[in-house]
């Protein structure tokens, strides 16, 4: 028998039963869609992070205190007060590696501008903060060198404490009150666009740093330091460098650890990577499960059909059909129901995952891989699970089948 | 005469295993039909012959004893071979019918021909053709639940002619019919004989059937115990 005349003979025996093959397709169906849509939203999340990191700079460095011991109990990781704004000088003077850097305090506060007072967080950052963070300007400017020496009462607003404070108005030049001490607004960030969720980067305030430790804070050291290297390939110069640095300024002996910990960005960006994308496996897997409860599915109903047509198979076997011809024809018929079932699967998924993209707001993103994954594997589903409903029809004695009421 | 034997017994036996007890369904048979002969097999239920049927149409293999169908040795062959034999040499008719439900009577005179590997297309114009032979043309696309009894028993005789067999069994092929519309299949039969010389074997218990035979075989409890040539072919 060809293999086109094969599947004519298994769509008529499926079309003779509409509703349950229909009903059996649709295990299939529904794991087929659910692997895709969730495999989207995995793959969405994972671009979305790629996304956030790559926006930030690839070249960024962050330089933070490191763990503090006090009689070996360990403090979590920046605990240590031990970076200053000395360090951050010291270290765009030495490391030739190095292009920018920029000290950072941060804290939230309260905001008021006229009747309207908002709650924020506020970083104190260096000159080259819109440098370093890849992160310019939209409108007026951002606070100079000189200002950051003055200690200047000047801010830079994030988008989204200018919509709450403004609310349209024109806010260059105003005056607002961090903590009751009056602030001007010399510029606008631009807008970075929400992506982590709850975490909102626009919702911030940024001033100079030694305006945020001596007005704001009321510290001397500074939290992190943020290091720009000259270019992507020497981020790693850049690292051995500062931290050769530190180890002098702070008097570390040779074989003590680090009072600090310098990571980089790819570093970061590859962690977060991969917890997103055990999301997608974690979320595939799930949903696989779906897909072989529908391969359970139809060899239940394969089973139900070899048993309901044994008296076809003695008529088909009188008339000439080896245990070969039947053993292909159930098969065939498990297969096309699992592929059928597959391709519609898969329309549903991509249906579902821009749903889940429209109502949820969640990126999703349909890669021809996991259609793909979960094509093939829907089509396995039938061969493995219409082999024995169709090997035990074929092994059937054509004489018993005959008689068979 | 004895070089156009179509098929040719040689002592054959089935016995099956049923629990401890042993059925000798055949206990030794030997016969020749030649070429383009009627024969009737005659016998009370339980002689053996079904188990002779289903041996001579290649659905069953004998215990012992040798079978020829056409100078080929096929009481050996296995299974696969078997089918081969069926679909190109045999056709079946059996009491009850056996179409497939839900399906035309063009398909299921298309059946055999799937399994032969021949062209969709030629594979209509044979089915068309032998729906034509029995008598059925306009009736091609109704299913075959919506024949009559005696239509769908020239559906399933249709279907045995398709493939150009040998040889054509019929077994009971008027059990389920009303005595008119039987004598009308048996009339097709000995047309079929007459005009395209194939072989028939009936197995009947009805004598005014077996009466159209060349031969008849008297079965009982496994054995030949009678065998009755006509002495010229009666016409009905």
């Amino acid at each position: 028998m060809k293999i086109l005349n094969t599947i004519r003979v298994a769509l008529r025996a499926l079309s003779r039963n509409k509703m349950r093959s229909f009903l059996t397709a649709l295990g299939i169906i529904i794991g087929v869609g659910a692997v895709i849509s969730m495999i989207s939203i995995g793959q969405g999340a994972k671009k979305a992070v790629e996304d956030r990191f790559n926006s930030m700079g690839t070249n960024l460095l962050f330089v933070r205190p490191g763990s503090m011991s006090v009689r070996g109990r360990h403090g979590g990781s920046g605990t240590f007060n031990t970076l200053n704004p000395e360090d951050a000088k010291a270290i765009l003077e030495k490391c030739d590696a190095v292009k920018y850097v920029s000290p950072s305090v941060s804290g939230r506060v309260q905001t008021v501008y006229q009747n309207k007072n908002w709650n924020t967080s506020i970083q104190g950052v260096g000159a080259y903060y819109p440098e370093i963070r890849n992160w310019p300007v939209e409108e007026g400017v951002f606070f100079d060198e000189n200002l950051v020496k003055m200690a200047a009462k000047v801010c830079v607003l994030g988008s989204e404490v200018k919509d709450n404070l403004f609310e349209g108005e024109y806010p260059i030049g105003q005056v607002i009150r961090i903590k009751k001490i009056p602030f001007r607004v010399i510029g606008v960030l631009e807008s970075k666009g929400e992506s982590g969720g709850w975490f909102n980067r626009d919702d911030v305030i940024v001033i100079p740093y030694t305006t945020a430790q001596k007005r704001i804070l009321g510290i001397t050291h500074v939290q992190s330091i943020d290091v720009s290297a000259v270019s992507a390939v020497k981020t790693l110069n850049a690292k051995e460098q500062i931290e050769e640095l530190l180890r002098i300024r702070h008097r570390i002996a040779p074989e003590a650890e680090d009072d600090f910990n310098i990571r980089n960005m790819s570093e970061i960006a590859e962690g977060a990577a991969e917890s997103s994308r055990i999301l997608t496996y974690l979320l595939g897997g799930i949903a696989s499960v779906s897909l072989l409860v529908g391969g359970i599915g139809i060899m239940n109903i394969m089973l139900v059909s070899v048993t309901e047509r044994i008296r076809e198979i003695g008529i088909r076997m009188s008339v000439g059909a080896r245990e070969k011809d039947i053993l292909r024809q159930f098969l065939t018929e498990a297969i096309v129901l699992s592929v059928l079932g597959g391709l519609i699967g898969i329309a549903v998924g991509i249906f579902a995952s821009k749903l889940i993209s429209h109502f949820a707001g969640w990126q999703t993103i349909v890669t021809l891989g996991s259609v793909a994954l979960a094509f093939l594997f829907s089509g396995s589903v039938g061969v493995f699970f219409g082999f024995y409903p169709a090997r035990k029809a074929s092994k059937l004695d054509p004489i018993e089948a005959l008689r068979y009421e | 005469m004895e070089n156009n034997n179509l098929i040719k017994l040689e002592n054959i036996a089935r016995t099956y295993q049923v629990g401890e007890t042993e059925v000798r369904a055949l206990r030794g048979i030997s016969l020749q039909i030649q070429q383009g002969d009627l024969v009737a097999i005659m016998g009370p239920s339980g002689s053996g012959k079904s188990t002779l049927m289903n041996i001579i149409g290649c659905l069953d293999k004998p215990t012992s004893g040798k079978y020829i169908l056409e100078g080929v040795e096929v009481s050996s062959l296995e299974k696969s071979r078997l089918a081969r034999i069926r679909n190109k040499k045999i056709g079946f008719v059996f009491q009850s019918f056996n179409l497939l439900s839900r399906t035309t009577a063009l398909e299921n005179t298309e059946l055999p021909l799937l399994y032969s590997n021949v062209p969709s297309k030629k594979a209509r114009d044979k089915a068309m053709e032998a729906l034509s032979m029995v008598g059925l043309n306009g009736r091609e696309l109704h299913n075959t639940n919506q024949l009559s009894g005696g239509e769908q028993q020239r559906v399933a005789i249709a279907r045995a002619l398709v493939n150009n067999p040998s040889l054509i069994l019929a077994d009971e092929p008027t059990g389920n019919l009303d005595t008119k519309t039987g004598a009308e299949i048996i009339y097709l039969f000995q047309a079929l004989n007459k005009d395209k010389n194939i072989t028939m074997i009936l197995v009947t218990h009805d004598p005014d059937i077996a009466n159209i035979a060349h031969k008849k075989i008297y079965i009982r409890d496994g054995l030949i115990v009678k065998q009755e040539a006509a002495e010229e072919r009666p016409l009905l």
